[in-house]
């Protein structure tokens, strides 16, 4: 199919896809702030969107293309890399940017209605107009190949996001004390990595990321090196939501509107997770990060906290919302495990149960979103009986909630069986049973909801079936197909995820 | 059709079961039809491949794999033929039972309940059929996932307490201990999680320690074989309506369980490296433990279905307790119980159930005197019991047999007499039941009239007195079965079974 892409688009989509990917949305960000009518800045959106997938998917194919050599480099401006800004994609952020890609589109597909549900009619523009600004940074993150050019479009993301967060007033006012704690937390985090990125600047005196690395095995024992490294560690690891600077993101994702929990849940995290990836493997080598600064011994309890705390606090919420923002960040824990392992095993199982995650959580906020639409509460009380009234929206959502939980025939099986795979290959067989557990965790508070939905009777009854909006069922279902799709041929996300792993530890191919 | 395309035939065949039912739903005698056709299709679709196996053949078939090192395949060896044949065998009787008790007890959403019940065989028919742990694995979780519902059919709040708990333990062991054991073997045999004859992991330099961590983690984390502690479930999964009981937690998902720890023992840890491994004799300590601790336990109940239940988890102990014996009798006897117990079980349970439909009488103590009324019923359940207890001329007395001889070769002295402590458990709690039912000591209350005219509608006494009969025949076919089982549990078991008598 990608090769069908590749040959089909004209010769200046191929050789400027990269640029092409931030700047359509970038560009347009702005001009929907003058559209008067929501809907069209709606379609607007969705044209955006779909075109940076496309590139994204170009830049896919060019990687995985034996003539480019696994890397697509692109100079801004003609500006030749070590001084001028470089775009620069390999195999591990082209999955990411496609990833954002088919997210952000579907998300964009089952906006329309939940956004004129929840945000004031004459604000609908702006929403838009914010939420491309925040689609653009993210994918910039992904894209870029340079340090200071990652926290701007970091920041790009970031204030666009407290926006969409606060825009959730108008349904319940504690989005703007959300927005707030997210504002201030997120400063921090942005702080904190371009104090890092300033360290390593003053140590190498570049700011290209492929350039830094170069110069950094030179400043081994460097405590400028060592301390711009920690920082960076912690600006990314609050965007990333790792425990425990994960505060901000319950409140966040439960009081935002719905569109942007689930476009935030699916993405954002997932880019910054990204982004500390690219610093631990690429800007610092794994032998830095996982030697030398002993980096496993700092991930991996932090992973397996996030992992059980955050289970436990899923198990004893009452909103659905809160359940699944404290699952995600036990789900961040699994992969933070993963990474923290520092083999190729590990980190391509930590990729794989990234991109699972984002189609489970995604399928899942999208079914809240839908609840949300047709009958206003999402506490689990508000759940009950939802299975008669709304079927297809709550089959979508059970089949996610069976794939969060790890169930066979579902995606999330997969990664727990990789991840298994990579923590017994490291001889971390006390890890697996911790992981276990905490699935157990996820039984118990992903079954009380299904419980709730299938076998109470609703507490109001109503007369009538009430499905969610075509336009929402439709995105709803393809992320919940994928998730069995993908639970039995793990082909693409696993391939995907292990190209990416080899490209990290600059392996010629996956072992 | 070659062997390879039945396997997908059997796999299919219940599938579309399935959607033949729903679509027939609203017109009961079709979609009855749709059971019945099917399900007798279905086990000429199983002989088939029983007979194409016990020529020798291999049935296999390969679905593609999730990932590297991860495929859906199907081989089908002669103790999984056995399992199937027994599955979907008894579907047919069950189905049949099935009809009348629903419709004589006036039940709601009959329709998904037989939906759920063609996913359940579906299940039971790829664990049975599973070439690898992996696919194995797949279907033991549809299995579990499919019968929940058919747990909390009645939707009361027992039911669904009852079920709540079926869902938590068997999916919380299976994911909390199964899928790790399954993870770390996966990685001990680099990547490969297939069934080898002699063992997977045998050969592979293995330390003791890791091997019984190892059996540990699959003798419990297989909570259907329902090995003690993890043997709640069961009793609490009896509010369940009675032919699930007695198809499902006498046959197929119990058996399910009991046959995961056999293709365990035999393909994936092997005679030798379970021999090797220290952990063996506390799993048989343990399982020995099950057998007479749940054998104590079903004579303190008088509710029929619980001391059912936990003479069900007695009995599935021999199965495991056989696969802990780790040689050649050891294997043939849990492999034979697996089929005997079933025909037993299932009888048993179906007379409960043919006594509840026509009096709605549960408990033992009312039963005395009822066997005048309910003959047939009773008697069937007399001749299970005695297979049970392990009686000749009925086929559970070739299991213990098989079993006493296994553990006597082994030199695991103690568990003959555990096994005839059993026995004698068996009698005390089993027999008495027909007894007095049928010979009512003098100035015994009169039992309850029945509760509906005509006393148990005709389907529910023929299909118990059909297996009842049927655990005659097996001890009949004992030789042919054990020359059937011979290329899995090892050539030199056939001499014993067709030399000696018990």
């Amino acid at each position: 199919m990608i090769e069908m892409l590749l040959s089909s688009v004209p010769q200046w989509a191929l050789a400027h896809a990269a640029p092409l990917l931030v700047m359509v949305p970038l560009m347009l960000a702005p001009l929907l702030a003058l559209v008067p009518s929501g809907r069209v800045a709606w379609l607007v959106s969705i044209a955006a969107t779909a075109a940076t997938l496309v590139f994204a998917l170009i830049l896919l194919g060019i990687v995985q293309s034996p003539e480019s050599g696994g890397i697509v480099s692109y100079a801004m401006g003609n500006w030749l890399p070590p001084l001028g800004i470089e775009l620069r994609v390999d195999a591990l952020n082209a999955m990411i940017l496609v990833l954002v890609g088919v997210i952000g589109l579907l998300a964009t597909i089952m906006s329309y209605p939940t956004v004129l549900a929840e945000v004031r009619k004459e604000k609908t523009a702006l929403f838009y107009s914010a939420f491309l600004a925040c689609f653009a940074g993210l994918c910039g993150v992904a894209i870029t190949g340079d340090a200071f050019n990652l926290f701007v479009f970091l920041e790009i993301s970031s204030i666009s996001t407290y926006v969409l967060v606060a825009l959730g007033a108008s349904r319940d006012r504690r989005a703007l004390h959300a927005a707030f704690n997210y504002l201030i937390m997120g400063t921090i985090g942005a702080t904190f990595f371009i104090i890092g990125v300033g360290f390593l600047y003053a140590a190498t005196g570049t700011l290209n990321m492929a350039d830094i690395a170069s110069k950094l095995p030179a400043l081994q024992g460097s405590r400028t090196v060592q301390a711009g490294f920690a920082f960076i560690v912690v600006g990314l690891g609050l965007k990333a939501a790792m425990w425990p600077l994960h505060q901000w993101l319950p409140n966040a994702y439960s009081y935002s509107p719905s569109f942007v929990t689930m476009f935030l849940s699916a993405t954002a995290t997932k880019v910054a997770l990204y982004a500390l990836i690219r610093f631990l493997f690429f800007v610092f080598s794994p032998t830095f990060a996982f030697e030398h600064a002993a980096f496993t011994a700092l991930l991996m309890p932090l992973g397996i906290a996030a992992m059980v705390a955050c289970s436990f606090q899923a198990v004893f919420q009452t909103d659905v919302r809160r359940v699944l923002a404290y699952s995600s960040v036990a789900q961040v824990g699994y992969m933070i495990l993963g990474v923290s392992v520092g083999t190729a095993a590990g980190l391509s199982a930590g990729l794989f149960h990234l991109l699972n995650h984002a189609m489970i959580k995604g399928a899942l906020f999208m079914a809240v979103a839908a609840v949300v639409l047709t009958y206003k509460g999402t506490n689990i009380r508000d759940f009950a009986g939802l299975g008669r009234s709304a079927p297809w929206t709550m089959t979508a959502f059970a089949i996610a909630g069976l794939s969060l939980i790890g169930v066979p025939l579902t995606a999330g099986f997969q990664s727990k069986l990789q991840l298994g795979y990579a923590l017994f290959d490291n001889g971390w067989w006390w890890a697996v049973i911790l992981v276990v557990f905490s699935s157990f965790l996820a039984v118990i508070y992903v079954g009380r909801i299904l419980e709730a939905v299938f076998f109470q009777p609703p507490v109001n009854p109503r007369k009538t079936r009430k499905e969610a909006p075509i336009v929402l069922l439709v995105p709803l279902w393809i992320l919940a197909l994928a998730n069995i799709y993908f639970g039995i041929s793990t082909d693409i996300p696993l391939g995907l995820a292990r190209d990416a792993a080899a490209a990290a530890f600059g392996l010629e191919a996956f072992r | 059709m070659s062997p390879d395309m039945l396997i997908l035939a059997a796999l299919c065949l219940p599938l579309l079961i399935a959607i033949g039912i729903a679509a027939a739903g609203r017109f009961p005698n079709v979609r009855e039809g749709v059971t019945v056709v099917g399900s007798v299709l279905l086990l000429g679709v199983v002989i088939a491949l029983a007979m194409a196996v016990s020529n020798g053949e291999t049935p296999y078939l390969d679905l593609g794999s999730a990932a590297p090192g991860l495929s859906f395949t199907f081989k089908l060896e002669p103790l999984g033929a056995l399992f199937a044949l027994v599955a979907s065998g008894l579907w047919i009787v069950n189905s049949f039972y099935s009809i009348g008790y629903m419709r004589g007890n006036r039940e709601r959403n009959q329709t998904r309940f037989y939906i759920c019940f063609a996913f359940a065989i579906f299940g039971a028919l790829g664990v049975a059929m599973s070439g690898n742990l992996f696919t194995l694995f797949v279907f033991y979780e549809v299995l579990t996932l499919s019968t929940y519902p058919l747990v909390a059919h009645k939707g009361d709040a027992a039911a669904k307490r009852g079920g709540r708990i079926y869902l938590l333990t068997l999916l919380g062991t299976s994911i909390g201990l199964f899928l790790t054991a399954l993870m770390w073997t996966w990685t001990l045999a680099g990547q490969n999680l297939d069934f080898v004859q002699g063992g997977l992991l045998a050969g592979l330099n293995i330390s003791p320690a890791v091997s019984t961590a190892l059996l540990l983690l699959f003798a419990f984390g297989i909570g259907k074989a329902a090995l003690m502690p993890v043997h709640f479930w069961l009793p609490n999964a009896m509010v369940a309506p009675t032919p699930v009981s007695a198809l499902l937690h006498a046959v197929a998902v119990v058996k399910a369980g009991v046959f995961t720890v056999m293709k365990v023992s035999i393909f994936i840890f092997g005679e030798e490296l379970l021999n090797a491994t220290p952990g063996r004799e506390f799993i048989l300590g343990v399982a020995c433990f099950t057998i007479i601790v749940a054998s104590l336990v079903a004579m303190t109940k008088d509710n029929l279905k619980a001391r059912l239940a936990y003479s069900t988890i007695a009995q599935l102990a021999y199965v495991t307790a056989g696969a802990m014996l780790a040689n050649e009798a050891g294997f043939l006897g849990g492999s034979i119980q697996i089929a005997a117990h079933a025909a037993g079980k299932m009888t048993l349970f179906m007379c409960a159930g043919a006594i509840y439909v026509a009096t709605g009488v549960t408990n033992i103590s009312q039963m005395r005197g009822l066997g005048r009324r309910m003959p047939m019923v009773f008697i069937a359940f007399f001749i299970a019991s005695l297979s049970i207890i392990g009686i000749p001329p009925m086929a559970g007395s070739w299991a213990k047999y098989e079993l006493m001889q296994g553990a006597i070769n082994g030199g695991n002295a103690y568990v003959p007499w555990v096994l005839i402590g059993s026995s004698l458990l068996n009698i005390a709690y089993l027999l008495p039941i027909p007894i007095l039912a049928l010979m009512p000591p003098p100035g015994s209350p009169e039992p309850r009239p029945f509760k509906r005219p005509g006393g148990a509608p005709a389907l529910t006494v023929a299909a118990p007195v059909f297996t009842a009969a049927l655990c005659i025949i097996l001890f009949f076919l004992i030789g042919p079965l054990a020359d059937f089982l011979a290329p899995t549990v090892g050539s030199s078991a056939a001499a014993i079974a067709t030399g000696v008598q018990p």
